[in-house]
């Protein structure tokens, strides 16, 4: 009975159009206007495409889960600077709550990128919620995060690019792409170097710790 | 009255505790709502000075402490044993990043209890955390309470370990049933 899912409302193939190697780096932009925390799996390919292996990219390569709050409480340490939370859809979704609670703190320098491709790429394609139902836009608005869009087609772009840049609230930006592999990276899967290289960067911006 | 009953909270080490946190410069308060944490909750709901923030899963807390370490701020969790049960695999991150972490743990399941849901994680709390190199500080007088958590703000902030400082039941009480 494993196709017994509810067909009705599982999402047209046609719904995940974009190609991610052309949206990432179209919504996030300059990516050094942000600090950027990014979340394991495919996710982090896609912003290390962008990025490199840059000191102002936190990298995760496990703890699946953590990259929203570990957003939270970088964006509340430096209200002065942008924070970008890039995760995909399967990580999301298993830590659904962390929507909650940033829509409670509502830091004004936070800003969620959602990669949705409907899907768990790297444990063998298998689908995830959102490609049978789960509309992870909606939960964040649900949850009380005010400033939330979906960018499923190119027209959808500048919209979602804004949002991630603008505003005095958390944004969710909910970014749909095709299931394709992500563009390949070399991650840096080192938690420890990676942290006292984001120190240095900051220090070298002059923050004070 | 019960013979085991909750201490009352006016006994001073709890607000004390929470001033010895704002000496060391913590400035975001990350918990899930515990009667054993009530003061330091409603303290850092009241100053204006500290981010206060409610999570809904425990394991929100770890990597939210581990983003304030990378911004320059610290952080602290409060939690209750049970939701230590929460966060195993986020310490992950911790470990790895060798992230300074503060956890101060009311206990359940522990001396004295009276319910039989809480011995599971509460006798599993610390021998899980030392299971994620998390070293436990245990506490069971009043008086201890102050220079333990200064041992365990010293081996976080300046050792760069990962420490819980268990606040057990022989301490706050047992909840009467």
């Amino acid at each position: 009975m494993a196709s017994d899912v509810n067909t009705d409302v599982i999402r047209a193939l046609d719904d995940f159009v974009l190609e991610r190697s052309e949206a990432v780096p179209a919504v996030i932009g300059r990516h050094e206007d942000f600090l950027i925390v990014v979340g394991l799996g495919g996710t982090a390919c896609d912003v290390g495409a962008v990025t490199g292996d840059a000191a102002h990219v936190y990298s995760l390569g496990g703890a699946m889960g953590a990259a929203c709050t570990m957003g939270l409480g970088l964006a509340l340490a430096r209200p002065e600077k942008r924070v970008l939370v890039v995760t995909g859809d399967g990580e999301l979704l298993m830590n659904l709550g962390a929507l909650a609670t940033i829509a409670v703190m509502d830091p004004p320098n936070l800003s969620i990128l959602c990669i949705d491709n409907g899907h768990y790429g790297e444990t063998g394609w298998q689908k995830s919620h959102t490609s049978l139902g789960v509309d992870l836009e909606k939960i964040a608005s649900g949850a009380g995060i005010r400033r939330t869009a979906t960018v499923a087609q190119e027209t959808d772009l500048a919209e979602g690019t804004r949002l991630l840049r603008e505003g005095n609230g958390a944004a969710f930006v909910l970014l749909r792409v095709k299931p394709t592999e992500p563009p390949p990276f070399r991650r840096n899967f080192d938690a420890c170097s990676q942290r006292a290289r984001f120190h240095m960067a900051l220090a070298a911006q002059g923050v004070q710790r | 009255m019960n013979e085991a009953t909750i201490r009352s909270p006016a006994d001073g080490w709890q607000n004390e505790l929470y001033d010895l946190l704002r000496r060391h410069d913590v400035t975001q308060f990350a918990y899930v709502p515990d009667a054993g944490h009530q003061i330091l909750i409603d303290r850092s709901l009241n100053d204006p000075d500290v981010f206060s923030i409610p999570l809904t899963t425990e394991e929100e807390g770890v990597a939210l402490v581990a983003g304030a370490d990378l911004g320059g701020a610290r952080g602290v969790l409060l939690m209750q044993s049970s939701g230590v049960g929460n966060c195993i695999n986020m310490l992950s991150l911790i470990k790895g990043g060798r992230f300074p972490f503060l956890t101060l743990v009311s206990m359940r399941g522990d001396f004295g209890e009276g319910n039989p849901w809480q011995f599971a994680m509460g006798q599993a709390t610390q021998p899980v955390l030392e299971a994620m190199d998390v070293i436990c500080l245990r506490v069971e007088r009043p008086e201890d309470v102050i220079p333990t958590t200064i041992a365990g703000l010293t081996m976080a902030f300046k050792g760069q370990q990962a420490v819980a400082v268990l606040l057990t039941q022989k301490l706050i009480g047992a909840k009467p049933f």
